[in-house]
């Protein structure tokens, strides 16, 4: 029994033709059969992903939404309150860890004040707690890299210029100053949607959500290969999809590469 | 011009004032957290009060000494086995020590050895090194830990080993960078000219060169390693439940959050504390010697 599914399995032969069948399976878009669920890893992860798309898509837009005008208005109004409320809340969300911060609002939220559902995906209301604590992080690093590099900027001799000739502030920063500021932060983009492939897996098994994540923690946990090598490459996939998607939008945003 | 606005005011605002000013500029409270974090770890077992590993049911989930219900005998409580926390906690900072202290040390020294060579000497080797970091970029770290403690299974070694794995390649881009400025420097020319090998200039003129950085770019790690640290141990695929790790005693805690959430709440408190100390460390560091890596690190 136990040799006969090695023989199925190609367990028997050496490593590397082993990694080639593999290779020419996957070019054909087969991923085997998960041996835990009895179904194509294809299936469960089409199954899976909408919950945690949605999920990392709100923590997104909320990272971004917070994270850059709250960056740009620490830059602007340097060692003002708004500066400090902006960097405290930048350095709490880079040391807190995020599973930390997830069950300690599970207490307040839901255990003690009721406000909020415990875990496991209902309503919209449901997306609240894990979507924040998954977007906290990003939202500080990408609070700190724009106020660093919008600092940068308003240093320079052009933002002088636009002032000289009378351009009005909220012009000259928004137009001048955070157009050229908007660079670093697209790079962050990139590293936040690959942070959030960790991101998930983490705040899934805090909150029991039903989305890849958990069924990577699941695979992994049951000696799922197939499965597991499936949700790997997929995350690989997107990962370059979305260094990629940066570097088209570099030229975009700023003309000096495209003359490169 | 005479400086008169401190003349009008009383002794103790000008004291309280000065100390103000060094407070903002030098970071005392990081670095006491940082100082007793390495004096508890050293002495942990005689600061301890009690045993970490040695628990009984009857003295299970007692609260934290501030709250009723609690007892000076256990100064944090107590967790589900009857552990005592505040012992546990002390443990734990030996743990967060110990792989700080050997990734950064291990992961820096290796990263910084690529790096100058890649730097330097350019070519193939700097490609390949270089193809090797964005490879490592490009991995998802928390699925290939997971996996990896799936096949080997869990120990403080390997857990070392495999963070070691994925923190050498920032040293090495940074210290790369930097080795690429030097190298234009005329002094490593006059190097070559008096007839010194490529090992001998990259380990005695490039070294010294990049060795600032490299301090910098450690520090600014330290809190990023503690936190995966703490992450891996919480999902499972860390340290081994049997380690008293911060990042396990939240996970142990997850369970009575409702009932007991001073067993999830303190670790957790403790590992935020040495994480936000080090890193405001690593940013004053940065900006005090090198403010050119601002945008870099």
């Amino acid at each position: 029994m136990y040799e006969a599914w090695g023989i199925k399995l190609g367990l028997d032969k050496p490593l590397y033709i082993q990694y080639l069948t593999w290779l020419r399976d996957v070019m054909r878009a087969d991923f085997g059969e998960s041996l835990y669920h009895n179904r194509e890893p294809y299936d469960l992860i089409k199954e899976r992903l909408p919950a945690t798309v949605s999920l990392a898509a709100i923590a997104f837009c909320w990272a971004i939404l917070v994270g850059v005008p709250l960056g740009v208005l620490s830059a602007v109004k340097r060692g003002t309150f708004v500066d400090y409320f902006a960097r405290g809340f930048a350095l709490l969300g880079q040391a807190m860890p995020v599973f930390w911060v997830a069950l300690m609002s599970i207490l307040i939220f839901s255990v003690e004040l009721g406000w909020l559902p415990t875990s496991r995906k209902s309503g919209l209301d449901s997306y609240i707690m894990p979507a924040l604590c998954l977007g906290w992080l990003p939202a500080a690093a990408l609070l700190r890299i724009t106020r660093g590099s919008m600092l940068e900027i308003l240093d320079g001799e052009f933002i002088k210029l636009a002032r000289a000739k009378g351009v009005s502030p909220i012009g000259v920063i928004w137009k001048h100053a955070f157009r050229n500021a908007l660079i670093a932060p697209v790079t962050m983009a990139a590293i936040i949607i690959a942070s959030f492939l960790t991101g998930t897996v983490v705040i899934e098994a805090v909150f029991a959500w039903p989305g890849l994540g958990g069924l990577s923690i699941d695979a992994i946990k049951n000696n799922d290969f197939p499965m597991m090598s499936a949700i790997i490459l997929m995350f690989g996939v997107f990962y370059l999809a979305a260094n990629m998607l940066v570097d088209l939008l570099y030229m975009v945003l700023d003309p000096r590469v495209r003359v490169e | 011009m005479i400086n008169t606005s401190n003349i009008l005011k009383p002794n103790y605002v000008v004291a309280l004032e000065k100390s103000w000013y060094l407070f903002r500029k030098y970071p005392i409270i990081p670095l006491g957290v940082f100082f007793l974090l390495v004096f508890v770890a050293i002495f942990a077992p005689i600061l301890a009060p009690l045993d970490p590993a040695q628990g009984s049911i009857r003295t299970r989930h007692i609260p934290p000494v501030w709250l009723e219900g609690g007892t000076a005998a256990h100064f944090f409580g107590t967790d589900s086995l009857g552990r005592d926390m505040l012992s546990r906690v002390i443990y734990g900072a030996r743990i967060v020590v110990m792989v700080a202290v050997s990734v950064i040390f291990a992961g820096g020294i290796f990263g910084t050895i690529i790096g100058m060579f890649a730097g330097y000497l350019g070519g193939l080797v700097d490609e390949i090194a270089m193809r090797i970091v964005d490879l490592l970029l490009a991995m998802p770290f928390l699925l290939v830990a997971l996996t990896v403690v799936i096949v080997f299974g869990q120990s403080l070694t390997q857990m070392i080993i495999l963070l070691i794995i994925f923190s050498w390649d920032n040293f090495a881009r940074v210290v790369r960078a930097e080795s690429l400025r030097i190298k234009g420097d005329a002094y490593i020319d006059a190097a070559r000219i008096a007839g010194a090998s490529d090992i001998r200039i990259v380990f005695r003129h490039i070294l010294p060169g990049v060795f600032g950085v490299v301090l910098i770019v450690a520090s600014l790690r330290v809190g990023q390693l503690i936190l995966i640290e703490a992450t891996l141990s919480f999902l499972g695929a860390g340290l081994p439940k049997s380690v008293p790790a911060w990042g396990v005693m939240v996970a142990d805690g997850q369970g009575w959050i409702t009932t007991a959430w001073w067993i999830a709440a303190i670790p957790g408190i403790m590992i935020f504390a040495v994480v936000m100390s080090f890193n405001f460390l690593g940013d004053w560091m940065r900006d005090y010697f090198d403010p050119r890596l601002r945008q870099s690190a």
